[in-house]
């Protein structure tokens, strides 16, 4: 680390760290989607870094239709279209679900065989409907530019953004599984299914709502990474392995968990790969993971109550 | 019998291949409670397993008030006017008592409120509601199940082997509960018991079964405790 004055190295941890938590903010949103369904059907869903690209491609497509037809209107689309990426990855969940998932619910084997594949096949459809080559969304002028506390540092907005929706949407999520009549069916579900259905509750409807909302989530999680770099047909399947990494390593006791898994996963890999190569980083962090789940078979956090 | 709420006939189940329940039928009253009484393994928690259709039926119908639940999931089975307390009670241990019993709440307008009548007959339950489910103890954890059961407006409640695990002081306490229960809400109670002693305090009728059969029953009036004490005993 020679080379760098102890002012340089508090501006790059500082830099580093904060795209740390642009990366922990679209980490969470990913791990949150596929935590829930996880967590409560079992279901790993390996087509879900295509959700994200789902809401990827939708902000890129409302802002092409908002540049094009109503282009006062641009500053403000970004709104709607994280709307609109949550409803249709929402919507595609949903048919998902309907259509294959709740056929395989018993073979979970087959579900990450059937996830895959289908993953491989939206990543196709992508390409031949948006081509091999990457796009960006035009992003609004609000979310350009950068905030310079000193110098030296430079806190680009459109990250400032990612963070605040992430908190948001988590702090959504929260209060729907913690407060709403549907998130104690959710929870009731996850807890035992058979008894949750002998209470009453209609344990197939609120599993295909539970996995059109966590498909919901990652496209709202693709929104948000079209602000940090451009979209292609593979953007999401590259950050489905880092959410697994997540998942895991948070344990899905809790959404605290997650929140703490995706935080230090993100900063270890930004700060280390500044540091390190890109490879090293990830071994680094990887080794370090495996290191920890050796302890903690669990994960982080771990459930306190007796079953 | 007009008079009849719960109807089940020529019920047949099991497990794959395996026939558990072999053809059973019985009629029961309006706010009548029943006992069925038997040993382990002779197939009393696979019987209310599939009256609730949580094991599907192999042959046989189950009447709710002249309405036939068959092929109905769990879920609706339950909206049809049947409630199931399941042997070891199956609370949901990560969530608060008050969550637990809103579990139960059928949705609609009423919202998440809590009736009055279960915090009368549990006031344990009120003083407990913020508390984890899996941290009370088995006793309350029985009166929780038992009020998870009530607030989804049952016709009929089953209750599979209520006394388990639980401290006789605590059973007695139950006994007196079910019977209250029964003259508040004009329900129609079946349990299964191994316990005679409990059942002979609550119950109007006997069932005895064994090897999926019902091989006895009579009225409280006419029951001979020896009888059943020979099904009961290995």
């Amino acid at each position: 680390m020679d080379g760098y004055s102890l002012s340089d190295l508090f501006s790059i941890l500082v830099m580093q760290g904060f795209s740390g938590l642009s990366l922990f903010s679209v980490l969470l949103l990913m791990a949150l989607g596929l935590a829930i369904i996880f967590g409560q059907m079992g279901v790993i869903n390996m087509a879900h870094g295509e959700f994200m690209t789902i809401g990827a491609y939708t902000i890129y497509m409302t802002s092409r239709f908002t540049e094009r037809h109503f282009p006062s209107f641009m500053p403000y689309y970004f709104i709607v279209a994280i709307l609109a990426s949550f409803l249709i990855a929402f919507f595609v969940g949903y048919l998902l679900e309907f259509l294959l998932i709740r056929h395989l619910y018993k073979r979970p084997l087959d579900t990450l065989l059937a996830t895959w594949g289908l993953s491989l096949i939206l990543q196709q459809v992508f390409r031949s409907f948006f081509g091999a080559r990457e796009v960006s969304a035009t992003l609004p002028d609000w979310l350009m530019g950068a905030w310079k506390p000193t110098p030296d540092i430079d806190i680009p907005l459109n990250g400032l953004f990612v963070m605040a929706m992430s908190m948001l949407v988590t702090a959504m999520v929260g209060l729907f599984l913690f407060k709403s009549k549907w998130g104690l069916k959710v929870r009731a579900t996850t807890q035992n299914r058979v008894m949750a259905s002998a209470v009453g509750i209609n344990t197939k409807m609120v599993d295909r709502v539970t996995f059109a909302i966590g498909c919901g989530i990652a496209g709202v999680a693709g929104a948000c990474f079209t602000t940090i770099a451009s979209t292609g047909p593979t953007s999401g399947s590259l950050y489905i392995v880092d959410t697994f990494l997540v998942v895991v390593f948070g344990g899905t006791a809790s959404l605290f968990g997650t929140i703490a898994s995706a935080f230090t996963i993100a900063q270890a890999q930004s700060i280390l790969t500044f540091f390190l190569t890109n490879a090293m980083g990830k071994v680094v962090t990887l080794l370090t993971i495996i290191a920890i789940l050796m302890m903690r078979p669990e994960g982080l956090l771990r459930s306190k109550v007796r079953r | 019998m007009s008079n009849t709420m719960f109807s089940v006939s020529g019920l047949e189940a099991g497990y794959g291949q395996s026939k558990v329940i072999n053809g059973i039928s019985m009629e029961v009253g309006r706010q009548e409670i029943v006992a069925v009484m038997g040993r382990n393994g002779m197939g009393k928690t696979t019987l209310f397993k599939t009256l609730m259709g949580i094991i599907p039926a192999m042959s046989g119908e189950v009447k709710v008030d002249g309405r036939s639940l068959d092929g109905m999931e769990p879920f609706s089975r339950v909206r049809n006017g049947i409630a199931y307390v399941p042997q070891g009670r199956m609370i949901f241990s990560n969530m608060t008592v008050l969550e637990n019993i809103q579990t139960g709440l059928p949705s609609g307008f009423q919202g998440n409120q809590v009736p009055d009548d279960i915090y009368a007959l549990f006031p344990v339950l009120h003083e407990m509601r913020s508390r984890k489910g899996g941290n009370l103890s088995g006793g309350q954890q029985q009166q929780l199940a038992i009020a998870r059961a009530l607030v989804t407006g049952p016709k009929v409640l089953l209750l599979d082997e209520p006394t388990e695990g639980i401290q006789p002081s605590i059973i007695k306490d139950i006994a007196k509960t079910l019977k209250e229960i029964r003259q508040l809400k004009g329900l129609t109670i079946i349990v299964s018991e191994q316990v005679l002693s409990f059942t002979m305090e609550i119950a109007d009728r006997f069932f005895v079964i064994d090897k999926g059969r019902f091989v006895y029953q009579d009225v409280r009036a006419n029951v001979d405790e020896s009888i059943i004490s020979k099904y009961l005993s290995v």
